[in-house]
């Protein structure tokens, strides 16, 4: 059947982003390689479900959180659908333009005040519903609605986990430029009730 | 005419690129003139391109995409992806 092959062409091209995101959701490669090889199977195997001229890519990516959630999952030893705790809005903002009157000369060198693995800790210490839109979202770049299609929760919901996750993250992020004397520990002007650290 | 709450609590919609028309319009007209706005939004901006760039570069491991083309049947003939991994091409 030519059309199945055209398919599978197809969709070769979309394999560096779905490892990606395998990554940021199993946390290690050999499980990321498994999910992604997963992933196409099934997606082969269910080929006739998928309607020629829709979107491809949001297609393989839903089969990729499918599996993820219904097989990789289930052997993580995190917690998967737990609640934040609420921060102010702008938390990391508010605390990170001190650092750019301090000792950034440019806003423009925020890429170099983390390292990859700390972005990357980040947005992986994240529980699983929350993490799943902010990798759909911030890293794979798709739509509210392509993210609530891929998930199948309602774009209100969408936009609620995006905006409590991006702000657990940013917490760890500003965290970790503490635990680097980037930022000051004492931080009593902003919070006067924080003396104890967070994560004692 | 948006105020600094109103904008700020667009500016995630803002940045997804999720805001259209009357809304779009009245965020704009706000960072026009609200430069501690703007910085707001330009540090959250900046943020998401690290974020994206800093999460997305991992490197996938040449033996998948071999294991991937394994899953399709004897009808599939390797695309330009896969043969990208070869040496030969000429």
């Amino acid at each position: 059947m030519a059309d199945r092959a055209t398919f599978a062409s197809d969709a070769m091209q979309y394999a560096p982003q779905l490892y990606s995101a395998a990554m940021r959701m199993t946390r290690n490669g050999a499980d990321a390689e498994d999910l992604v090889q997963e992933t196409y199977l099934r997606a082969y195997r269910s080929f006739a479900t998928f309607e020629e001229g829709t979107n491809l890519r949001a297609w393989l990516f839903r089969i990729l959180t499918n599996t993820f959630i219904n097989t990789y999952r289930a052997k993580q030893r995190r917690p998967q659908e737990t609640d934040l705790g609420d921060l102010e809005d702008l938390y990391m903002y508010k605390r990170i333009s001190n650092l750019n009157q301090a000792s950034r000369s440019a806003e423009d060198q925020l890429f170099d005040v983390f390292t990859d693995d700390e972005v990357k800790a980040a947005l992986e210490d994240l529980p699983d519903n929350f993490r799943l839109p902010v990798i759909l979202a911030d890293v794979q770049d798709f739509s509210y609605k392509e993210i609530a299609e891929i998930l199948d929760i309602p774009i209100g919901t969408v936009m609620s986990r995006l905006h409590r996750g991006r702000k657990a993250m940013q917490k760890r992020l500003v965290d970790f430029a503490r635990e680097r004397g980037i930022i000051p520990a004492d931080e009593s002007e902003l919070e006067p009730t924080s003396e104890v650290p967070i994560h004692g | 005419m948006a105020d600094c709450n109103d904008t700020l609590r667009e500016l995630e919609a803002f940045l997804d690129h999720e805001l259209s028309g009357p809304a779009l319009q009245a965020i704009r007209a706000h960072l026009d003139g609200c430069l501690d706005c703007l910085q707001a939004f330009d540090f959250h901006a900046e943020l998401k391109m690290v974020i994206a760039q800093k999460c997305r570069n991992d490197e996938m491991p040449p033996s998948l995409l071999a294991k991937i083309e394994s899953c399709f049947g004897d009808d599939y003939l390797p695309g330009p992806a896969s043969r990208s991994a070869d040496a030969t091409t000429d």
